[in-house]
């Protein structure tokens, strides 16, 4: 047995005690329900119209969500994808901070903006002198489809404008040769090159959009709950575990349906189509009307990331004037609660899980990613999928899994901080074997061969010739790692202890408890949040290696 | 009658590189092969008239209009990519009927053209074909067919063959000659390979560093090339700049040279482009000195080149260097590099012509 097959057992038991055990647990506790009057819960299920409705509902919405974001998207990866203009790199990181900020960072967001006391109706009522704020969106499904496109536009404009860009200029020059206008152009050539990248990035829009739970919950209300929603309310809330299992199984089936597809037109997008390398393909043409093109959809694209501009705003304005009083009253604990605890505790805590969460991604990640480069074709499509099971699972379920799954000695977490380590590394480590593998794959044998001929050993040749080249993706992954366990919230709601809390969940306590204190310091928590997370961004654009990671 | 006209073009791209003053006729139905380095604007040029590039000055016409403004999709020409550019989507069907959907023709219509171009281009039973189950010359054919479909007044070729190997580069030059022979179509070719623009050429256009040098039918570039660059792209072996002396030789970097050479009447000390034909010298141990029609030099051998049964043997002379070609049988004797050699210029090798910028 080599080196590298004794390697890999370390992650696959990792997967199989933390992520397939409480799978199995949450099936188990389905299927072995004999309540509800010997009825099952599937069928239980299956017969309440109310969760038929939940059910049709979470698919209805991601359905328009991802429309909603495909429509924002497309024109965002045009410009990308084929115009030069100053201040494009900059625009183009700018463009992707959506996708990883918290979920809670982006529900928080939209109250900030769209919100009853949010900066537009603020601006209104000051103006007009009205009685009651006029735009009333918050808990309205408008707000939702707009937090989800928002949240999600950047994945389209991640994967249609690489795809785009490093499409060849010279067919859509062929198809204008040949007689085609403009339009006739994009939709006999351009379109059908450009759907398997479009479609690929679609379905992960809505899987998103079918999974969403943080920006449901604050912005939805109880009338608009997701499966994931009702998942967690009946596990936390109602503690209907068999219901909440029967229903986790129900929207894992989905979930793999999508990943399923998903894998079939990113493979799709990859074989097809020669690409040409970047720079030989942006426009020489520059004429007015591209100008003013251009230059509103940089205007747009600017606008769409308002309601991140909305929370900055809202956590230093005070009513009269600027200050930084909601800062201040996150240190003091006014109605002498148990639950208090200092800012810099919950921030303390969300930095150490994060930091630990990175160090597991990273090592899992990189082994994964190291055997799956080795491997013969085949074999390391099955294992990538098994691999990036977690990636279908949401988070609820996880930690819901979590909470039935190691509930007794010897494996008895609940009260442990590391439960919500391992719940966040979960989720992070397919983020790094994304960022890592098509590097690793990247590295031409050559270089190994010629290293192994001058005499370095496998080890030698990975510390001198692999780590090197990898170091930018493995930066990348390691802050997306820590990216996501700092925005964590479905898993950590239902995992967290009160000494454990993170930012997060702190958030999210402090928008349940009356009065507009309360909701300033969740917004002066919430820009913190947003801060470090945008901090960990910068540093991901700044070693993104060739802009040809897969997310 | 020229049917393309291109007038005094002008274009310059921001990275410095642009095209001065191009101008460039081609007849009805004549293949205008476009040669020149890489990066000399040749492919610029294409684009202009392609309608791909739009010129800061200067008209574009044919048949005697204007077409500079027009989008490419109303010029109704052709043009074949290096890369080809076929659309990977699509079967070669798709492909070849691509420029005839976009004119809305009937099914029926399309189906004959269709036909029609894969009996020509040696496809039949292709059709149904994916793009990436075709090899390289199957690409290439399907490309010119798809160009030819819908019958452009003028088709251009930006050097398609360029990833070939030379075999089928050479084969396949033949064969697409004819076919643009046999559908009569006004054709422009690019290329910076000296034999392929020959081979498929009625006439030829010699660019450099943005600016058209010398234009004109392969026979009246040999018999005069303007410059130095028109001669090298000619593959002319010994080209060197001289003077016309009062003593009626020629000043040149390996020596003055005897007789009068064949050249046009000019006034003397003027300057002048001569060009020695390798294969009328004669290269050997020294012999009788010079006379009145031959010059005889001293030489060194520098470097000696086999190529297909004759050997191209480079000497140092004076200042300058002289190619000269030895087939076998020419002499008994065997060269090795760092002889000394005698070298005689016969008369009837020299040729000059009035030298210009």
């Amino acid at each position: 047995m080599t080196t590298r097959r004794l390697l890999i057992l370390g992650p696959l038991f990792y997967l199989f005690v933390f992520f397939l055990y409480p799978l199995t647990a949450i099936l188990a506790r389905s299927l072995n329900a004999d309540s509800l009057m010997g009825v099952g819960p599937f069928s239980a299920l299956m017969t309440d119209s109310y969760y038929l409705e939940r059910i049709w509902f979470t698919i209805w919405q991601a359905t328009v969500s991802t429309l909603l974001t495909v429509a924002i998207g497309l024109p965002v990866a045009y410009l990308f994808a084929k115009h030069q203009f100053p201040g494009k790199t900059v625009l183009k990181a700018v463009s992707t901070i959506p996708f990883i900020m918290p979920t809670i960072v982006v529900a928080m967001g939209f109250l900030a903006l769209v919100g009853p006391q949010g900066i537009v109706n603020s601006v209104l009522v000051g103006s007009f002198d009205l009685d009651a704020p006029p735009v009333r969106i918050s808990n309205t499904l408008l707000i939702i489809f707009m937090a989800h496109a928002f949240y999600n536009y950047s994945i389209v404009v991640r994967i249609v404008s690489t795809f785009w860009a490093n499409l060849s200029p010279r067919l859509e020059e062929s198809a204008a040769m040949l007689g085609a206008g403009r339009f006739e152009t994009f939709v006999h050539v351009t379109l059908p090159l450009l759907l398997p990248a479009i479609v690929s990035s679609a379905v992960l829009a809505f899987a998103f959009a079918f999974t969403s739970f943080g920006v449901v919950l604050i912005l939805g209300g109880p009338e608009f709950a997701t499966l994931e929603v009702v998942t967690y309310e009946l596990a936390a809330k109602l503690f209907r575990l068999e219901l909440a299992g029967a229903l986790a199984i129900i929207q894992l089936v989905f979930t793999y349906l999508f990943l399923v597809i998903y894998t079939k037109f990113q493979a799709g997008a990859a074989v097809q189509v020669e690409l040409v390398p970047r720079g030989n393909t942006s426009m020489h043409r520059r004429r007015l009307r591209d100008t003013v093109f251009v230059f509103s959809l940089i205007l747009g694209l600017l606008a769409i990331l308002s309601p991140l501009w909305a929370l900055l705003e809202r956590a230093i304005s005070s009513g009269e004037g600027y200050s930084l009083v909601h800062f201040i009253s996150l240190f003091s604990n006014e109605t002498g609660s148990y639950f208090y605890r200092s800012p810099l505790t919950i921030i303390g805590n969300s930095v150490r899980f994060a930091i630990c969460t990175m160090v597991i991604a990273v090592t899992v990640g990189t082994i994964v990613s190291y055997y799956l480069a080795r491997s013969q074709r085949q074999n390391a499509g099955i294992l990538d999928a098994i691999f990036m099971m977690p990636l279908g699972v949401s988070a609820v379920i996880m930690g819901f899994g979590f909470l039935i799954a190691f509930d007794q000695d010897p494996m008895d977490l609940r009260a442990s901080w590391t439960i919500l380590v391992i719940a966040h590394s979960l989720i992070a480590y397919p983020f790094v074997i994304r960022s890592v593998l098509p590097t690793l794959r990247g590295i031409p044998i050559h270089l190994r061969e010629a290293a192994a001929v001058l005499g370095a050993s496998p080890a030698k040749t990975f510390f001198h010739i692999d780590m090197p080249i990898l170091s930018g993706a493995l930066l990348v992954g390691a802050t997306f790692a820590f990216a996501v366990s700092m925005g964590e919230f479905g898993a950590s709601l239902l995992l967290v202890r009160p000494e454990f809390t993170t930012m997060p969940v702190a958030i999210f306590r402090l928008l349940g408890q009356p009065g507009d204190s309360n909701i300033g310091q969740a917004v002066a928590l919430s820009t913190i949040l947003m801060v470090i997370v945008a901090i960990g961004f910068i540093l991901i654009e700044r070693f993104r290696y060739k802009d040809m990671g897969g997310f | 009658m020229a049917i393309l006209e291109v007038e005094h073009i002008c274009k310059s791209f921001g990275d410095g590189f642009s095209l001065r003053e191009v101008s460039l006729t081609a007849k009805r139905g004549e293949i205008v092969g476009l040669l020149g380095p890489s990066g000399c604007g040749k492919t610029t040029l294409l684009r202009l008239v392609a309608g791909l590039e739009q010129p800061d000055s200067g008209s574009i016409s044919f048949d005697g209009d204007l077409v500079h403004g027009l989008p490419p999709k109303d010029r109704g020409f052709g043009l074949m990519f290096q890369d080809l550019a076929l659309f990977p989507h699509m079967d070669v069907i798709g492909n070849i009927s691509f420029g005839l959907r976009m004119l809305h023709l009937s099914k029926v219509e399309i189906n004959q053209r269709v036909d029609y171009l894969l009996n020509l281009v040696d496809l039949k039973g292709y059709g149904r074909r994916k793009i990436h189950e075709l090899s390289g010359g199957e690409r290439q054919r399907v490309a010119l067919a798809r160009s030819l479909a819908p019958e452009p007044r003028l088709l251009m070729f930006d050097e398609p063959f360029g990833s070939l190997d030379r075999g089928l580069r050479e084969s396949l030059q033949i064969e697409v000659r004819s076919i643009l022979k046999k559908v009569d179509v006004t054709s422009i070719y690019v290329t910076h390979d000296r034999d392929e623009a020959f081979a498929m050429s009625d006439s030829i256009v010699i660019m450099d560093k943005g600016s058209i040098v010398q234009a004109g039918t392969p026979e009246e570039l040999f018999r005069s090339p303007r410059n130095e660059l028109v001669a090298w792209s000619l593959g002319l072996k010994n080209v060197m700049m001289g003077t016309l002396t009062s003593s009626g030789e020629i000043d040149t970097p390996i020596g003055p040279l005897r007789g009068k050479g064949t050249g046009p009447s000019s006034s003397r000390d003027t300057p002048v482009l001569v060009l020695i034909d390798e294969r009328k010298l004669y290269i050997g141990p020294p012999i009788n000195p010079s006379s009145e029609h031959q010059t005889v030099m001293e030489g060194v051998i520098d470097n000696i080149q086999f190529h297909g049964g004759e050997s191209n043997i480079l000497c140092s002379v004076f200042n300058g260097k002289v190619t000269c070609l030895v087939r076998p049988g020419d002499t008994d004797v065997s060269f090795q590099v760092g002889d000394s050699v005698s070298l005689v210029v016969p008369a009837e090798a020299i040729r000059w012509v009035p030298a210009s910028e």
